[in-house]
């Protein structure tokens, strides 16, 4: 199953149409989408505007590769349960973001070889074309660096030292 | 439970989607508090157990929306009473972290790893209310906060 998502926040009718269009042409009735507050109405993919957190990571368990805007929620869990994941970015000129953070994201996640980027349609469907050959990811621990968690955990001990 | 009143409040706080995710990735670093998890999706079955609301979400373009979700993390701050407020975004934090300032309660900004270029509105906001001040990338720290302390990836 190849589970695509786009956050619940804002529309992403040009990813969505995109892997609809490819999933007709190709045949291929095992795409589930989680696509939020998109107005394109999908004609070859399982859809489900939004769905409990509980409910995406089971998704994307399930996935053998995951299809997604650039946000953190769908890479970070990617990531945690090792699934190869392709990525387009939201762009700012065309409405389908307050800025370009995603490009942003995009290219240093790139940059570390952790994600494949499409910068656009056409870049979509070829990487879609090979999708099951996408490099898996390393995958990453459940849990955030050392360094994070033992200053956020330092200040925690120091508040409850100063009560 | 007399060591259940010694152990500090925690108020942790994040809208549904990335922020959430990135929130409980840090979760390890709240060691024994007595916890408390805000979330804008039906996310209580994550957290393990601890209490867990589910508040509104809300944009500064929705003023409306605004004042309902800062009434519902109101009335969560007033029965929680955390000695420790934080949060990884967006606006709902951002409100929590204002409310917590203002019962007492030390606060902590963890701005979203998805912020490469500039810190978020609500993250610039949340500076002025947080004790604690951070961002995820290097480049973006200043001497007077946001301060770099490591990612969550």
């Amino acid at each position: 199953m190849i589970f695509v998502t786009v956050g619940v926040q804002l529309p992403f009718d040009r990813l969505v149409g995109a892997v609809d269009t490819w999933a007709g042409t190709r045949d291929r009735s095992d795409v589930v989408a989680q696509i939020g507050a998109s107005k394109y109405v999908p004609k070859h993919i399982r859809c489900q505007a939004t769905m409990t957190p509980t409910e995406f990571k089971r998704c994307v368990t399930e996935a053998t590769a995951v299809v997604a805007h650039a946000g953190m929620g769908s890479i970070i869990t990617a990531l945690e349960l090792g699934k190869p994941i392709l990525i387009m970015p939201r762009r700012a000129a065309l409405g389908e973001h307050r800025n370009d953070h995603q490009m942003s994201t995009a290219r240093l996640m790139a940059e570390q070889n952790i994600v494949t980027v499409a910068q656009d349609e056409d870049e979509l469907v070829d990487y879609l074309d090979r999708i099951e050959t996408l490099g898996r990811s390393a995958g990453i621990s459940s849990h955030a660096g050392s360094q994070l968690v033992g200053r956020i955990s330092a200040f925690i001990a120091e508040v409850d030292r100063r009560r | 439970m007399a060591n259940r009143q010694k152990r500090p409040r925690l108020l942790a706080v994040a809208s549904g989607g990335g922020h959430w995710i990135q929130l409980l990735r840090i979760a390890p670093a709240f060691g024994d508090c007595d916890c408390a998890f805000v979330c804008t999706l039906d996310a209580g079955d994550q957290v393990g157990g601890h209490r867990f609301y589910r508040v509104p979400d809300a944009n500064r373009w929705n003023k409306l929306a605004v004042i309902r979700m800062s009434l519902t993390v109101l009335g969560i701050m007033v029965r929680e009473r955390p000695a420790i407020v934080i949060s990884t975004g967006a606006a709902p934090g951002c409100i929590a972290l204002l409310f917590g300032r203002l019962i007492g309660a030390k606060t902590i900004w963890l701005d979203s790893f998805a912020n490469v270029d500039t810190l978020s509105m609500s993250g610039r906001l949340a500076g002025r209310f947080a004790d604690l001040w951070l961002t995820q990338w290097k480049h973006l720290a200043k001497p007077d906060g946001p301060h770099y302390e490591g990612s969550v990836i």
